[in-house]
């Protein structure tokens, strides 16, 4: 069975991972809502720094790379939620109220936390009927593809050494903190737009720490969901509630000047059924 | 909590659509060059690959290859790493694994770490020097330590615990989001010797909710051992950092970003005094002791209030964090106290001392600046910065505790009676909760004061004439 996978997983890595399309994918106008602008990505794997910290023999190790396979097509917002889209939520009463002043409709919204982009995910998910929900960071790489930033240092056991390349490699420059309007920041290969701009984006993944033993496999490994990823000019971690990261992530490296999201549809099982359904609409059969 | 909800809706999906499939470089052969052929392929120039990764992966790759299927006689350590690989398929994933010492100490048969040999290689065996614990004790008391070193420097072990948990703070039942090391605020004071070493266990709670870790301000380097410990609720860290400098510093916790001042000002500070080997000395040069030591953590709290201008309860932490935050912006304190509460050091709890006694104070305060006095008292030795290395100030009448520091006082009480400890700023000390008691025993002292005649009615034949 291994084998068999592992084969499959060759020749998908060789066929496609070079080759990573994004299509433009047509939706069926959905009651209630309109469906946002999606990009779908077909299945595929790719090669992915993990997120979370390691350790090997009591000590911080860079965190490997790994092969991640998605077996199923990825299906995710063009743009960054807006701050119109979020007020919609609030206004519905399903989104709590953001501290910040109104900004342009046409930007991300901003000050967010993971609890927010949560009841905005949950909010979105019963206008639409589908499954909406924050991508974890490995989508989120997958979709970034060449905005998505490697954030291994240089192997060392001398703190001060480590602290020094975390803070090289986070300082982001002087970044303009307000946030632009939609597609300031450009497209990746993969259509999206705005990825690793001046706005961070929440993912599901939880912050993990895995030792591994002396032969590199994990011994042990703690979970804490408290803390999400966070992805954007570099990776971070943020603790659920906060809204406002900019007074800094970390103790030591440069925060995210900015907290937003973008949202994955899940399209499950069901979508066959559910253009089954829209074609026997069309054709006058439903309601 | 939306959290939960998030699950098990994510439960409800179907579950291949849930999965991701992650095969670690070391999880096969085949893995292995698929690995390879991606990052032939896929690696971006210039992007790091460290060359030792490389030289694990092939040495792993090995000890992987020979992992045997579970049920064989293999030896137990490699079936549960084989099942812990097979659980990495899953995500996303919620399970809370065994926290690294309990997987190593209870769960498996691997050989002890490489890090514990370390540790003990680096400390007792190469410095060889000795280990003792301090079982530390809940403020105002301090644990038994010597006043004058004997013999050479140890390696003393300390356990701090952070607990986020909800604790009353007035008398009128006001309930704080708390945050505490060994759930207490302030948290232990710890007194070491220069040139000992202080080696902390961090803990955190498993029910915790947030990252912690500690900040030595005694310490040298990594953000004072911050850096070193921030640790996810349900794990440990340790650190061990020399005491280089003699004097009180505060430590408290710094896990990043508005989490730093919203940690501390919810009652994550203490102090570690590090006194000379030699005691404590005047600017003479001649030795001072001390009878009794008291630790006065001062502490400024941030309760919101709702619209009727009463303190809010909140059900916990992060519902309370927006609010608390918008109330520490404004910098006025909703509540100023020592010892955690309004009254922690007052009537039954009231200090003690006894006339002829010599009695240390050792106040901090980690976020902002009072300014101390002993009513009818004084301070025969103050060392303001906290410092012993600067002669003391002697006949000390009110002193600044700047704001992340900590303050030394040795003062002999002379008269019996009630001595109100405060922060003079008297609103603070009156209105906030700044305020501790001393019930002194002992024989009063006529020469120094008298009451020569008790309060009356004005005679006007002896005040002014015409009166």
């Amino acid at each position: 069975m291994r084998h068999f996978w592992t084969t499959g997983l060759l020749v998908i890595a060789l066929t496609t991972s070079a080759a990573v399309c994004a299509v433009a994918f047509l939706n069926p106008a959905a009651p209630g809502h309109a469906m946002p602008d999606l990009v779908e990505l077909r299945a595929s794997s790719f090669t992915h720094r993990s997120s979370g910290e390691f350790s090997q023999d009591g000590r911080p190790v860079t965190a490997p790379l790994m092969t991640v396979t998605f077996p199923y097509n990825l299906v995710i917002m063009r743009h960054q939620v807006t701050a119109a889209e979020y007020r919609h939520c609030v206004e519905a009463g399903a989104c709590p109220m953001l501290d910040r002043d109104p900004v342009a409709a046409n930007r991300p919204v901003v000050k967010v936390s993971w609890q927010d982009a949560q009841a905005y995910a949950a909010w979105l998910s019963r206008e639409t009927g589908a499954h909406f929900r924050l991508p974890t960071d490995e989508e989120w790489a997958y979709a970034a593809g060449s905005r998505f930033k490697d954030d291994a240092i240089p192997e060392t056991i001398d703190p001060g050494q480590r602290v020094l390349a975390i803070y090289a490699r986070d300082y982001d420059g002087d970044i303009n903190r307000e946030p632009q309007p939609i597609g300031t920041f450009g497209a990746n290969e993969n259509g999206l737009v705005d990825l690793a701009g001046n706005v961070w984006e929440w993912t599901d993944s939880c912050f993990t720490r895995r030792a591994r033993d002396e032969r590199g496999e994990t011994a042990a490994r703690t979970e804490h969901c408290g803390v999400r990823v966070v992805e954007g000019r570099h990776r971070a971690y943020m603790t659920d509630f906060v809204r406002d990261a900019s007074s800094g992530g970390c103790s030591a490296g440069a925060p995210p000047s900015n907290l937003g999201f973008r949202l994955v549809r899940d399209d499950g099982g069901w979508r066959p059924l559910r253009r089954l359904l829209v074609k026997a609409q069309r054709l006058g059969l439903g309601a | 909590m939306v959290r939960r909800t998030t699950w098990s809706r994510a439960a409800l999906l179907p579950k291949h659509r849930r999965r991701i499939v992650v095969t670690t470089k070391t999880g096969t052969p085949a893995g292995v060059i698929v690995m390879a052929a991606l990052l032939a392929t896929c690696t971006p120039p210039g992007s790091t690959v460290p060359t030792s990764l490389s030289h694990r992966d092939s040495d792993t790759a090995r000890s992987a290859a020979s992992v045997p299927a579970p049920g064989s006689n293999a030896p137990r350590s490699r079936r549960l790493a084989a099942k812990r690989l097979a659980e990495d398929v899953d995500l996303p994933r919620q399970k809370l694994d065994k926290s690294p010492a309990s997987a190593l100490a209870e769960d498996t048969n691997l050989p002890l770490p490489k890090f514990e040999k370390l540790r003990a290689s680096a400390s007792a065996d190469d410095l060889n020097l000795s280990r003792e614990k301090i079982e530390l004790v809940a403020p105002p008391l301090v644990h038994p330590h010597e006043q004058v070193a004997t013999g050479g420097p140890k390696i003393y072990e300390v356990r701090l615990v952070a607990e986020e948990k909800q604790m009353v703070i007035d008398d009128d039942g006001t309930k704080l989001q708390a945050m505490t090391f060994n759930g207490t605020i302030p948290a232990p004071a710890i007194v070491i010797h220069q040139g000992d070493y202080l080696e902390v266990t961090l803990i955190s709670s498993p029910a915790n909710t947030m990252p912690h870790n500690i900040d030595f301000h005694a310490a040298t380097g990594a953000s004072g051992g911050g850096d070193l410990t921030l640790i996810s609720p349900g794990e440990q860290a340790v650190l061990r950092w020399k005491a280089t400098r003699t004097g009180v510093f505060v430590y408290h916790c710094i896990p990043g970003g508005p989490m730093i001042p919203w940690h501390i000002a919810s009652g994550m500070s203490g102090v570690v005094m590090v006194l000379p080997r030699d005691g404590l000395k005047d600017s003479n040069g001649k030795a001072l002791h001390y009878d009794r030591v008291y630790y006065i953590g001062e502490q400024d709290f941030y309760v919101p209030r709702n619209e009727k201008g009463k303190f809010k309860t909140y059900e916990s932490h992060a519902d309370a964090f927006a609010d608390t935050l918008d109330t520490m912006h404004k910098l006025i304190p909703s509540h100023v106290v020592f010892n955690g509460r309004v009254g922690a050091l007052t009537g039954k709890n009231a200090l003690v001392a006894k006339v002829g006694e010599n009695v240390l104070f050792l106040h901090s305060q980690a976020d902002r600046d009072s300014r101390i006095h002993i009513v009818g008292g004084h301070g025969d030795y103050v060392w303001e910065t906290g410092k012993f290395s600067n002669p003391p100030q002697t006949n000390g009448e009110t002193w600044l505790v700047r704001g992340g520091s900590a303050v030394a006082v040795l003062y002999r009480f002379l008269q019996p009676g009630i001595y109100p400890y405060v922060n003079h700023n008297m609103i603070e000390a009156l209105e906030l909760g700044a305020f501790a008691h001393i019930k002194v025993e002992g024989p009063w002292n006529n020469d120094l004061m008298a009451q020569v005649k008790a309060p009356a009615p004005i005679r006007a034949a002896q005040s002014r004439p015409g009166l």
